[in-house]
């Protein structure tokens, strides 16, 4: 079980858009400062609130990218065809516009890195976001226990953080990283091209070590499928961690 | 008045149902989410337990619960993730027939699911009508990755009340935090007053 989530109310904060940040076509980051931030944990995710001038108001909840970095938190937004707040969020938000913040939110899905224990991460699309902010973190420690990563993009062109992420890999001998698409296999492609499955899993993330805790993001289907999968290699349930997204399809 | 966003305007080409509680937008979709793996235990095994003190005071099997009388409820649901979804439809044994015939002083109860997740709720908010353990949604057997075989149902408060995969009911006289509830939910979770974290 994971630590106390902070105490008290959550109030909603006001920050401010210091950076916006393309990463794929659809998807933006979004560097905000926000005084009076109380800090968060890498995995947790804010809740952001928009009010429109007659008062009507929307909410969603996004995850943050960054490990804690006093009152700064960059939130990594992809544009939703038929979505209300995200395509405002990609599209409209200019840096110096302000929008309201609570949070953090949600004390499981997190990783703090304290024991050096394996971290096995399992991201589909922008399932990308939270995994990311543990990957950051762990750079950041400087000493770490072995990571491993598979990132399911449908093509090469909508995989997020991917400069940043072949630089971690070649920093870093004990994180590795699989890419899978499963719309395309583009000319010179090394990586898996199809969904995933027990064993791309299983070759990549090395077997299911007890003392992993595996995290697993992404539309619902892709998580179902994934973690079935990890449990079906032989991790131990309690250390398959999960954050879904998205319809089930029904 | 909050503070408001500079060019946003939202989105009107839906008039909002009064139905939605504040801060929820409608889905039309069944959005999933759990904090594990989807358990997956056979019907021959399952069991569900009322309990009191760590004393069973009443157990079915699957089929003895299938033979309990079963209602159908078209409910209004709420998740604290934000979205609403109305005219839920499901199958379902009412809380108040699983309790008949039992006496408890108990004040509060904490559902338990396969896969080790818990949440509390007051009886009073299990009771009289307002809380079912549902087999069934859409005129189909609950699906796995919605709660399948069984979920509670507690529609009047936000849905991470309805534990998936749920096996029992302990009996309680004081409450005590259930696993989000542990991790800054709010400790009852009234959409209406948007009790969603701790302090709402």
């Amino acid at each position: 079980m994971a630590g106390a989530a902070v105490l008290g109310r959550l109030n909603w904060l006001l920050a401010e858009l210091v950076e916006l940040v393309p990463e794929t076509p659809r998807v933006k980051s979004l560097v905000l400062a926000a005084p009076g931030w109380p800090g968060h944990r890498p995995g947790q995710h804010v809740d952001v609130r928009l009010t429109a001038e007659d008062g009507y108001q929307a909410q969603r909840s996004y995850s943050i990218a960054t490990p804690p970095d006093g009152e700064r938190v960059v939130l990594t937004v992809e544009r939703l065809e038929d979505g209300e707040v995200s395509p405002f969020l990609v599209d409209e938000l200019l840096v110096g516009d302000r929008i309201e913040l609570r949070g953090p939110i949600g004390g499981y899905f997190v990783w703090d890195g304290a024991d050096r224990a394996p971290l096995h991460l399992v991201a589909g699309g922008s399932g990308i976001v939270p995994l990311m902010a543990m990957l950051r973190h762990r750079a950041g420690l400087g000493s770490a226990g072995p990571a491993a990563l598979v990132y399911s993009a449908r093509t090469e062109g909508e995989l997020i953080y991917r400069e940043e992420l072949d630089r971690l890999a070649a920093d870093d001998g004990a994180l590795r990283i699989a890419y899978t698409l499963t719309r395309e296999r583009p000319p010179g492609w090394t990586g898996y091209d199809r969904r995933i499955d027990p064993g791309m899993l299983g070759e990549v993330l090395g077997g299911a070590d007890p003392n992993a805790t595996a995290f697993v993001c992404g539309p619902t289907r892709f998580v179902e499928v994934a973690a079935d999968a990890l449990v079906g290699l032989g991790y131990e349930p309690g250390r398959v961690r999960t954050e879904r997204f998205g319809p089930s399809g029904r | 008045m909050d503070h408001v966003t500079r060019g946003f305007r939202g989105r009107r080409d839906t008039e909002r149902s009064d139905r939605i509680p504040p801060g929820q937008y409608e889905t039309r979709d069944f959005p999933v989410l759990s904090a594990g793996p989807t358990p997956h235990t056979p019907l021959e095994t399952w069991t569900f337990t009322i309990s009191e003190g760590g004393e069973e005071r009443a157990r079915w099997t699957w089929d003895e619960f299938q033979a309990l009388p079963s209602e159908t409820i078209t409910k209004d649901i709420h998740c604290v993730t934000k979205w609403s979804k109305l005219d839920t439809a499901w199958e379902g044994v009412s809380v108040d027939t699983l309790l008949d015939g039992i006496e408890t002083d108990a004040a509060y109860v904490m559902a338990w699911s396969d896969g080790g997740y818990t949440t509390n709720l007051p009886l009073e908010d299990v009771t009289d009508g307002k809380a079912w353990v549902a087999h069934g949604y859409d005129d189909e057997p609950l699906d796995p990755e919605h709660g399948g075989p069984a979920r509670l149902l507690v529609p009047h408060l936000y849905f991470w009340k309805s534990a998936k995969w749920v096996r029992g009911l302990r009996l309680l006289d004081e409450d005590e935090p259930g696993f989000w509830e542990s991790l800054g939910y709010h400790l009852y979770g009234d959409p209406w007053r948007e009790q969603r974290y701790w302090g709402d």
